[in-house]
């Protein structure tokens, strides 16, 4: 296992691509669009014009149906889900192996205090655990259990713009997503420390795992190195492929 | 009936459109749904690649989430149709399970009789079984799509993971009437073209 440790370096083809995007301001559109091009229907851009569209109608759609206070149903230690699957857009072999102590998240955005934090910190603040359904944007679910800080806590901890709409994720497998500020406060959204799987297994998301029982797989961030707010759609690595930005479960 | 052009409409155009539009979204919704479940898939089987829509995962996502809503929109506006006017009451009814039987029967021994817009009761009980297994897709799909927002109807469907095999068997029910059907239509092109001018071609 390599051992990755996190600079400003890692993140420059991440950094200059969003530079890139919000010079082109409709960032999020040209980027799914490129990519549902050639990826649906051969050469037909009207129809990808229109599937997008569809994409975009149906994230307003789930934002109108998304209830901020319906709770994702909660299952038994009985029923988790042993071993608990490993899924990412690489193999196994390749997750990230992060050294904790060397570990800070970096804040970035509309938040008041951008302090990075360590982990014994994160670990000093309230913490919860709860067992959720983790549903898989190709069709299979799992049972796991994450405990971790309640997100809308630490927001309001570092000082976040909550009246923003986006929090963007990225990762340290340079993976990035973002989600919605009303799915970012719901209560049980985690910055979650403890993963599914035997203690010590980093393959998880170790140090630092954002958990959203109201959202799809893909929407979890796994080895989470920088949080930021903002009010410009920071799409995603799968969203920008032309998966579903909202996809609410 | 000797001349088609004055023959009475059988098949009225607001029931043509509905008929046309779910064929569309049914077969989109199918084959993008194959391709859906080839990413995981439930049976130890795949669809072949090359009948499904979509190309990937995420353009299949993009039609199947596009297609759902001319399924839905559609099919509500027949429910409504079929109610208000009267039109279920008079196609559909009465069904005796012995009368599906023996047209049932006759059907498979090629004897059947297939009046454009007098449907036997074989017929009657194929087309309400196809309007129920669109009612269990949309319902098991809205399942698990929403599991959280719409847990109850999970809840009631058995959970999220029955809910994925109900769906799945929705689709193949479905999926056993267009064949059924299909055949029978160009074994009847009469149906067929009063499906298409609403009028009743001269039977021989």
């Amino acid at each position: 296992m390599k051992r990755h440790k996190t600079s400003l370096a890692d993140f420059r083809p991440r950094i200059e691509r969003i530079e890139r995007r919000l010079f082109l301001k409709q960032s999020l559109s040209l980027g799914a669009l490129t990519m549902l091009s050639g990826c649906t229907l051969k050469d037909d851009d009207a129809v990808d014009r229109l599937l997008f569209a569809m994409s975009r109608f149906n994230d307003a759609a789930q934002a109108a149906l998304f209830n901020p206070t319906k709770l994702a149903p909660i299952y038994a230690e009985a029923d988790l889900t042993t071993p608990f699957p490993f899924n990412a857009y690489y193999d196994e072999a390749f997750a990230p192996v992060i050294d904790g102590d060397a570990y800070r998240l970096q804040l970035s955005g509309l938040i008041e205090r951008k302090r990075p934090w360590p982990l014994r910190e994160l670990r000093a603040l309230p913490q919860v655990s709860q067992i959720t359904r983790l549903v898989c944007v190709e069709g299979w679910s799992a049972i796991g259990k994450w405990g971790g800080v309640p997100f809308r806590i630490f927001l309001e901890r570092i000082g976040a713009d909550t009246s923003a709409r986006y929090v963007g994720f990225r990762c340290a497998d340079n993976y990035s997503t973002s989600i919605d500020m009303p799915s970012a406060l719901h209560p049980q959204t985690l910055l979650a420390l403890d993963f599914p799987g035997r203690p010590g297994e980093t393959k998880y998301g170790f140090p630092v795992k954002v958990r959203i029982p109201t959202k799809l797989g893909f929407k979890n961030p796994k080895f989470v190195t920088e949080i930021f707010v903002t009010n410009d759609n920071p799409g995603g690595y799968w969203e920008d492929k032309g998966y579903n930005w909202f996809s609410g479960s | 009936m000797s001349d088609s052009a004055r023959a009475p409409t059988v098949q009225p155009l607001f029931l043509r459109i509905v008929h046309w539009i779910n064929a569309v979204a049914v077969i989109a919704m199918t084959l993008s749904g194959w391709r859906i479940y080839n990413a995981s898939p439930l049976y130890g089987f795949e669809f072949p690649a090359g009948l499904t829509l979509g190309g990937w995962l995420a353009g299949a996502l993009a039609w199947h989430f596009t297609a759902m809503w001319l399924l839905a929109i559609n099919l509500l506006a027949y429910l409504l149709y079929g109610l208000a006017t009267g039109h279920f009451r008079r196609r559909f009814l009465p069904l005796w399970p012995r009368e599906v039987l023996a047209d049932l029967c006759d059907v498979v021994i090629g004897r059947a009789i297939h009046a454009p817009g007098r449907y036997n009761a074989a017929q009657r009980a194929a087309y309400l079984l196809a309007v129920a297994a669109i009612i269990a897709a949309i319902l098991s799909g809205l399942a698990i799509w929403k599991p959280v927002q719409l847990q109850e109807l999970t809840a009631l469907m058995g959970g999220f993971e029955t809910a994925r095999r109900v769906h799945f068997f929705a689709m193949a029910a479905l999926f056993l009437f267009l064949l059924a059907h299909v055949a029978l239509a160009l074994a009847n092109k009469n149906s067929l073209v009063a499906m298409v001018t609403g009028k009743s071609e001269p039977t021989p």
